[in-house]
């Protein structure tokens, strides 16, 4: 029993860490709040130098190999810089599943240059209409009736919809469903299909981590900074409650992600239900901070002058997608009684 | 990282199982809380003890088994789970020892420390006053300087299960000179002697659980002062963390009520409905919780990091659970979860209602939630004390 990250594993999610520092500030954020995805580009080849972007891929394929567990802290640092596009799509579980499940032409077309930053992979589950990100992706891999298929951008009409978080840029997508389309059949298409939606919901959680530990920063900052009554409002006790347990949900919710990256990575049996468990944890825990968050910042916060509102938002929209909280307590519950 | 745990824990995890089935009595015993209760759950202790198993963590001199901190949760997660006796010894081997082992002399642990996880001395904790309670440096009892020791004045309340220990330990005030933290010193003093009263206070649950203690000139030697004269707030504060944290109530303690929940849903589900249905999954989740929360710190300790102020998070979460747990119960039971232990018609022995109204406690001692609130606020998050 050792509950803790190795020591390469803490020093990639520090490179990954000062690249959104240098290059994910805030208002890169927002310019991609404000209709211009292209201010992302360079935080996403820069990612993709470090390796992180290919990080799942083989090594031949210019990959590490690395396991879910090893992308959890770096997630988390993407979750805190609320870094927009389908990272997580291409990363965590695009790649990993193209590699599995494609063929020879469409790995040879898509594996390396989705591991090396010049693709981009989205991924449509269980007929999935919406798709964030869809009109900046150069790929699609979506499941239609149960059937995995890989899809060239070219080929699919997207209709952007709009998502309560705009640096998201969801699309209603359309395809004509082609033969050439469909990944191998000679391998368990349901079994990897199932394993990219686990990865999701885990990816997923690992950001809502990070949004939360924002979220919670920012709080803490404006609680010392913001001065009322002649005094920081977070030396009142109110406010400060309210902050020690926005932490304790959070500090909560830590523990649950990492678990269940473990777990998916070693193939436990409980690997589904810890995945649920870490989704519910995130979730729940990054929308009551988000709560906690914008009551303490007042007025102020109430506003998308203040950047509160991206994380807010993106920790909303987070919660709610690859199984919301209804979703996985009801695979807990069957679990458990 | 590895969750799994090593052969060799899971033989020990075995080597307590088979023990624990074959000892824990079939009965459960009266509460601990009441005298005739507290007499047999001493001589179950004396059983525990002989057999190894009172105080695992401690070296194998004081009567332990040098466990690990990890094979020590794993303990306490066999012993709930087998529905053994509460530990009265609690309040010597959790709060007090951890002091003895980072303050005491070889004198005090040889002393004292087979004894009390025996439980043939038994401990209270004496840290609260009439008017100090969660401002616990405003205390006034005193200890004055005397020829090869100390006299000790004053009053000492909700002292738990004091009415039946034989000593107890608390600050006391010896440089009168000092105001609030500083000029204490933490002593041990006894509870059968000339000049101290004990009166039992009945708890929300009727049992004789609390005690006030009243000290009128009560000599005791130097030999029972911790740590140094006038230190005793760094001495009492550098333990307290065991008692907010993993010590006073591990995961294992949780797990088992979050198990017999399942169960009583069970039992109860045709009377069922989808809302109490999710509260009994949050309980099972609340515990799971709180077990990987503690083996990721227990992790941490194990590569030398201090739990610290952290331990402030752990309290609140586990005694708001817990009350929670219980509400659960208590809503699926329905009417009848107002029939009390003693109540032949009473689900489960009425223990339900008895573990709530414990649970209630929860959120107060050790500290009120509100200090806790404020500490991780103050010390975890840096926010401003005024």
């Amino acid at each position: 029993m050792r509950f803790a990250f190795t020591d390469d594993q803490k020093m990639l999610r520090d490179t990954v860490r000062d690249v959104l520092q240098r290059e994910c500030a805030p208002e890169v954020v927002r310019t991609v709040w404000e209709g211009r995805p292209e201010a992302a580009a360079s935080v996403w080849a820069t990612l993709a130098e470090t390796g992180l972007i290919g990080m799942a891929a083989p090594q031949d394929a210019g990959g590490m190999a690395m396991t879910e567990l090893d992308s959890i802290l770096p997630l988390e640092e993407i979750g805190y810089a609320a870094l927009p596009g389908p990272l997580v799509d291409t990363m965590a579980v695009g790649i990993p599943l193209l590699d599995a499940a494609g063929t020879d032409a469409q790995k040879a077309q898509w594996l390396e240059a989705a591991a090396s930053g010049h693709a981009k992979i989205v991924v449509a589950f269980e007929d999935q209409v919406i798709v964030p990100h869809a009109t900046s992706a150069d790929v699609l891999i979506a499941e239609r009736g149960g059937v995995a298929r890989c899809v060239p951008m070219s080929e699919v009409s997207a209709i952007p919809e709009r998502s309560v978080d705009r640096a998201r840029q969801l699309a209603r997508i359309h395809f004509d469903e082609r033969q050439s389309h469909r990944m191998r059949d000679d391998v368990d298409g349901q079994a990897l299909l199932s394993l990219a939606k686990e990865r999701a919901a885990l990816a997923t959680a690992a950001q809502l981590v990070g949004l939360s530990r924002r979220m919670l920063d920012m709080a803490v900052q404006y609680a010392k900074d913001r001065e009322q009554f002649g005094k920081p409002i977070g030396a009142q006790q109110a406010v400060k409650h309210r902050l020690a347990n926005a932490l304790i949900e959070q500090e909560f919710a830590r523990p649950m992600v990492y678990r269940a990256g473990w777990s998916l990575s070693t193939n436990q049996e409980t690997a589904q239900v810890d995945v649920s468990l870490a989704k519910i944890y995130a979730g729940e825990a990054a929308t009551f901070v988000a709560k906690q968050a914008l009551q303490v910042h007042g007025a102020i916060g109430y506003t998308i002058e203040c950047d509160l509102h991206m994380w807010m938002k993106r920790a909303w929209a987070l919660a709610a997608t690859h199984g919301d909280s209804a979703f996985h307590r009801e695979r807990v519950g069957r679990h458990v009684l | 990282m590895d969750l799994n745990f090593t052969p060799d824990q899971e033989a020990f995890r075995e080597e307590c199982r088979s023990w624990l089935e074959a000892n824990v009595p079939t009965e459960p015993l009266p509460s601990g809380d009441t005298r005739e209760g507290f007499r047999k759950h001493i001589e179950w202790e004396n059983e525990l003890f002989d057999a190894g198993w009172a105080a695992v963590s401690w070296p194998k001199q004081y009567g332990g088994r040098e466990a690990s901190l990890v094979e020590w949760l794993i303990f306490e997660e066999e012993y709930y789970r087998a529905s053994a006796p509460s530990r009265v010894t609690q309040n010597g081997i959790f709060l007090l020892a951890p002091t003895l082992f980072e303050f005491g002399t070889d004198e005090q642990k040889d002393r004292i420390l087979r004894p009390m996880a025996r439980g043939d001395v038994t401990w209270g904790q004496a840290w609260s006053e009439p008017n100090a309670g969660s401002d616990l440096a405003s205390l006034t009892s005193t200890a004055k300087r005397v020829e090869g020791g100390w006299r000790l004045s004053g009053q000492k309340t909700w002292s738990t299960r004091a009415a039946f220990c034989d000593m107890a330990y608390g600050l006391f005030r010896t440089d009168p000179a000092q105001s609030r933290h500083r000029g204490l010193t933490y002593f041990m003093f006894p509870l059968r002697a000339e000049g101290v009263t004990v009166r039992g206070v009945d708890r929300l649950d009727g049992d004789e659980g609390f005690a006030e203690i009243f000290l009128e000139d009560v000599f005791v030697p130097d030999t029972e002062v911790i740590g140094e004269v006038n230190q005793g707030w760094r001495v009492a504060m550098a333990t307290t963390s065991s008692e907010r944290g993993l010590t006073l109530r591990s995961p294992g303690r949780f797990m088992a009520v979050a198990s017999r929940l399942i169960d009583l849903y069970h039992r109860y589900r045709d009377r069922s409905d989808p809302v109490l249905r999710d509260r009994v999954i949050q309980a099972w989740m609340d515990a799971q919780a709180y077990r990987w929360f503690t083996f990721q710190t227990v992790s941490r300790m194990m590569q030398g990091e201090p739990i610290g102020d952290d331990s402030s998070m752990n309290k609140v979460f586990w005694s708001e659970m817990d009350v929670r747990t219980h509400e659960t119960a208590l809503a699926l039971i329905g009417e009848a979860s107002e029939l009390d232990e003693g109540s032949e018609s009473a689900i489960d022995r009425g223990q339900w209602m008895k573990g709530y109204q414990f649970a209630l406690a929860g959120p107060i001692y050790a500290g009120t939630n509100e200090i806790q609130r404020n500490i991780i606020a103050e010390r975890v998050l840096g926010l401003p004390r005024k």
